[in-house]
């Protein structure tokens, strides 16, 4: 349970969609695809997937070179879309100065665009000679949290959690707790993550990545499909501004939804692989720490990839806590997998849902594998009252996490 | 090189990696006032020298004495004779 209520009083947004909420809202009403094919990734040897979601609408110059010149292009994405959510809920550079605030952002790892970068050329002669004094800054784990916090002048926690397709799902329940604990008034939380082959390559390898596709790339990922075949990769950075709910009734804020519960587990039964009794698990507690009766969850917005595995694991531990009274749906068939990002830019379109009345289906879900026919699947754009939403993100290294949503009253 | 050419090499260079305007960079800018660098910048300025005429100034004492473009300029194109005299 929530010591402190916590609200959510901004949002921002940098996807294959464009930049800003608007943007991804647009793109996931009209029911687009942002995957595209990435001819990069035809000149690799053993690269099956050719199809990727890349980020779009960015201007990166907008920051200053002062603060881009520490900046790879996850922390770019990430400094982009605090600017929007702090902007959002109102907070000028005194409140982000304030102490009150906290940052809480991860990635999946430091930026592996400059890591290749670096020993592309150290590996010529073995020398440090040409060694730009900034290249740390992009690849150290903390690179997109620190680097939001100086372009913002943040002077609260910094946090970065590390826990690939978690990250975010994570960053933004412990940062709710920080704030629940009275720690913060204030965090700005999410994540970010850039697109690199390496990415792509990590889930080819082990045969977890859209290999059928690479010609109508539109039509991949497919999650809870018949025709699925694995994950598409993508990149950007969700963040949302939380807020304890005293200081966001001070200040007059327009709240969006409150964050009324959160878990994480451990699954030790493999690195890679699901288990539907942890998932349940970790849903379960989640609902615990909510105190809500999984027939009060409207909605839940399911991790769901579009691989084999993963998405009938989901389903199972989704039907044994929810059966069939709670819609499901998964937005990856929209923006593919942007892996530290997701959680968060996931979680930024659960909250838009509440406050609009509906729900967004998958994309590309044309046929229901059989095996993930054991939960209702939202069909269509679906007007329907959403009060309390479940968001599940399940991550390489067994570290499942779930956030529940709820409409502020 | 004429020290014309060296002059605008190193402005071009400079303007290119702290993108900084060509036409406000004369002999008289500072680096640091005028130009924004601080530590971190003075380290890559090494590096883009070093990479545009090809030669190690990194531990040279003359770097730690530039505060104007112009001391630059004037070190470069020493550097330069003293390298094409030995």
């Amino acid at each position: 349970m929530l010591l402190r209520r916590v609200v959510i009083t901004g949002m921002g947004a940098v996807s294959p969609f464009g930049r800003g909420l608007d943007n991804l809202m647009e793109g996931f009403l009209e029911g687009r695809s942002g995957v595209s094919q990435v001819p990069e990734l035809s000149g690799i040897t053993g690269m099956r997937t050719r199809v990727a979601a890349l980020a779009s609408g960015v201007d990166p110059k907008e920051i200053p070179r002062k603060y881009r010149r520490s900046m790879s292009n996850m922390s770019v994405f990430a400094t982009l879309a605090c600017q929007d959510a702090a902007r959002m809920a109102g907070l000028d550079e005194s409140d982000l100065a304030s102490g009150k605030l906290g940052v809480s952002i991860g990635s999946t790892i430091g930026s592996p665009q400059t890591m290749q970068e670096f020993f592309r050329d150290f590996n010529t002669d073995n020398s440090l000679e040409r060694m730009k004094s900034t290249l740390f800054f992009h690849i150290m784990n903390h690179s997109c949290a620190s680097n939001v916090a100086q372009t913002l002048g943040v002077t609260g926690r910094i946090l970065a959690p590390s826990a690939a397709c978690s990250t975010s799902c994570q960053a933004v329940g412990y940062a709710a707790e920080m704030i629940a604990m009275g720690k913060q008034e204030l965090m700005l939380s999410g994540g970010a993550d850039e697109f690199h082959p390496l990415t792509s390559g990590t889930f080819d390898i082990m045969n977890a990545a859209s290999t059928a596709f690479n010609d109508s790339p539109t039509r991949t990922p497919r999650p809870f499909d018949r025709e699925r075949d694995g994950i598409v990769c993508g990149e950007g950075s969700g963040i949302l501004l939380l807020e304890s709910l005293d200081s966001a009734l001070g200040r007059g804020a327009t709240i969006l939804a409150e964050i009324i519960g959160f878990a994480t587990n451990s699954d030790p039964d493999s690195i890679a692989n699901p288990n539907p009794a942890a998932i349940a698990d970790c849903m379960r507690q989640a609902l615990v720490d909510a105190r809500v009766q999984p027939s009060e969850v409207d909605y839940v917005n399911a991790h769901a990839t579009a691989t084999e595995q993963g998405d009938i694991a989901e389903c199972e531990a989704i039907s044994r806590i929810f059966g069939t009274g709670a819609l499901v749906s998964s937005l990856k068939g929209h923006l593919g997998h942007a892996m530290a990002a997701s959680g968060t830019l996931e979680l930024a379109a659960c909250v838009e849902m509440i406050r609009q009345g509906l729900l967004i289906p998958t994309l590309n879900l044309d046929n229901i594998d059989p095996l993930c026919s054991n939960v209702s699947h939202v069909q269509g754009i679906t007007k329907h009252p959403v009060e309390t939403v479940i968001k599940n993100n399940f991550a390489l290294g067994g570290v499942n996490s779930s956030i529940i949503l709820r409409r502020y009253e | 090189m004429t020290d014309q050419q060296i002059v605008e090499q190193i402005n071009s260079s400079l303007a290119e990696e702290f993108e900084y305007e060509l036409e406000n960079m004369t002999p008289e800018t500072t680096l640091f006032e005028e130009m924004g660098l601080d530590s971190l910048d003075v380290v890559d300025l090494v590096i883009v020298l070093e990479t545009a005429f090809g030669m190690k100034i990194r531990e040279e004492e003359a770097i730690r004495k530039i505060r104007t473009l112009g001391d630059i300029h004037s070190f470069v194109i020493a550097k330069k004779r003293q390298t094409e005299n030995s």
